[in-house]
């Protein structure tokens, strides 16, 4: 579990959170995304793209 | 939310502006002249006594902003890079972009109480609904602005501001549909070359209206849930221009009703006459891996006239925008390098209505930018071959576009 940021606009994606309005439950790895997922909040960058950050 | 984001967007840079000032700062206030558009319409028509000025509207996009172009001339500066946190963050903007809503529901509710009355001809009638469908035409540039922000206000605010066009799925489309795909094939709102502005019309409302319900769908599948729902984002903006239409038709009788489905229509029309000239035969290249590039401020077509940039909310700096889609728009920048159109969105939408003309000033500028290379234009199927036989010989010679513009990054 770790937590994920989007090297454009910063928005923070937390694996152990997850996202209930993207509709991932806690605990949704961001490698198991679907593939065609873009940032929700930019649209300028894909889930390969979110880059891991500490804590 | 468990979904958050990470400080500003440019952390680190200074937060305090010491001496710059910013010197379109109190021309912001006028965007409020949109929405005022119905209001000064039927001013004119008071102080004239001619009917004609109930067509206002068109005249003050088509005529008047091309000419505040001309006069006003040039805008290429940019605020330096040590005042763009400030600069995002004075709300004094924010606010500039929420009057236009209250004025622009005025000039609606105006609009309709005029119908009502019977006191106008049909054509003035006609007028007037072109001149409202011109007001919230240009809302859908606010409504952009604003539906691009993180802030649930700013992106209820966006909604509003789209009620009266009926168009709030463009806020879902445009977001995550039309950043992700701008400048291919894939994008229902990307023109292609030698895709005239009738053909790309039809193309894009009914994509971007399909592509939308898709994303949304998409979204309330993975939670479990029915799209048939008011968390369908679409379908809590269709409310809101249900509860309005519904109420302007309940209180001013059905006799409007064709005024005001015509006023919607011209809305959307401009919105997407905009979209046509935004990225017109751009293309962005398949990298190895099958994604495409990233898009580039090569991607987008600007132009940096002043007056026009004051009124679209600086939609003009194109690149910078598709580049960072968060930035507010008073931080939004200039490139020398990125496209440019030969004048301001306003003229351009004179050109873009007659294909011909649009054609003879746009092709050649699209095939000028791959360095004559027709092939890396995203391109019309239909006109595909004329093209290549008119074009196509070209290509060895000039410069790749790619690499003389700023990265993205």
């Amino acid at each position: 579990m770790a937590k994920y940021e989007c090297p454009e606009c910063g928005r923070i994606y937390d694996e152990e959170a997850g996202d209930p309005r993207e509709g991932f439950a806690p605990g949704t790895l961001i490698a198991d995304f679907p593939p065609d997922w873009t940032c929700p909040d930019c649209g300028v960058r894909d889930a390969v793209d979110y880059v891991k950050v500490e804590g | 939310m468990s979904a958050t984001h990470a400080g500003n967007l440019d952390d680190g840079v200074e937060a305090i502006a010491p001496d710059w000032k910013d010197g379109k700062r109190y021309a912001w206030l006028l965007g409020l002249a949109v929405p005022l558009i119905p209001f000064a319409a039927y001013l004119l028509v008071e102080l004239t006594g001619l009917g004609v000025f109930w067509w206002f509207g068109p005249a003050f996009i088509f005529g008047l902003m091309p000419l505040m172009d001309k006069i006003g001339g040039d805008d290429t500066s940019n605020p330096p890079e040590s005042v763009i946190k400030w600069l995002e963050n004075d709300h004094y903007y924010r606010w500039c972009t929420y009057l236009f809503i209250p004025i622009q529901y005025a000039a609606t509710i105006f609009s309709a109480w005029m119908w009502s009355r019977g006191t106008l001809s049909t054509i003035e009638a006609i007028g007037l609904a072109v001149s409202l469908g011109c007001t919230n035409g240009i809302a859908i540039a606010d409504a952009h602005e604003l539906g691009h922000k993180r802030e649930a206000l700013e992106k209820w605010l966006a909604r509003i501001a789209l009620a009266p066009s009926f168009y709030g799925h463009f806020m879902i489309e445009h977001n995550r549909g039309h950043h992700v795909r701008v400048s291919t094939p894939e994008d229902p709102a990307s023109s292609r070359l030698g895709e005239s502005f009738y053909r790309f019309l039809p193309r894009t409302v009914a994509g971007s209206l399909k592509s939308a319900w898709h994303l949304e769908a998409t979204r309330l599948r993975r939670a479990g849930k029915s799209p048939f729902t008011l968390k369908n984002d679409i379908i809590n903006a269709w409310a809101l221009s249900i509860v309005l239409w519904g109420g302007l038709l309940i209180a001013f009788g059905p006799k409007i009703a064709p005024y005001l489905l015509l006023q919607g229509v011209i809305a959307f029309s401009l919105l997407e006459v905009v979209n046509y000239i935004e990225h017109y035969g751009l293309l962005r290249q398949k990298l190895e891996d099958g994604r495409y590039e990233r898009c580039q401020p090569v991607h987008s077509w600007n132009a940096n006239l002043v007056a026009s940039n004051v009124f679209l909310y600086h939609l003009q700096r194109h690149s910078d925008h598709h580049a960072h889609p968060l930035r507010r728009y008073q931080v939004l920048r200039h490139f020398d390098d990125a496209p440019i159109l030969p004048t301001g969105y306003a003229g351009m939408i004179v050109l873009a209505i007659v294909p011909p003309v649009y054609f003879r000033m746009m092709n050649q500028r699209v095939v000028d930018h791959y360095g004559g290379d027709v092939t890396k234009a995203n391109i019309q199927p239909s006109a595909r071959k004329r093209l290549m036989r008119k074009y196509g010989s070209g290509g060895q010679g000039g410069s790749s576009p790619s690499s003389s513009v700023p990265s993205a990054a």
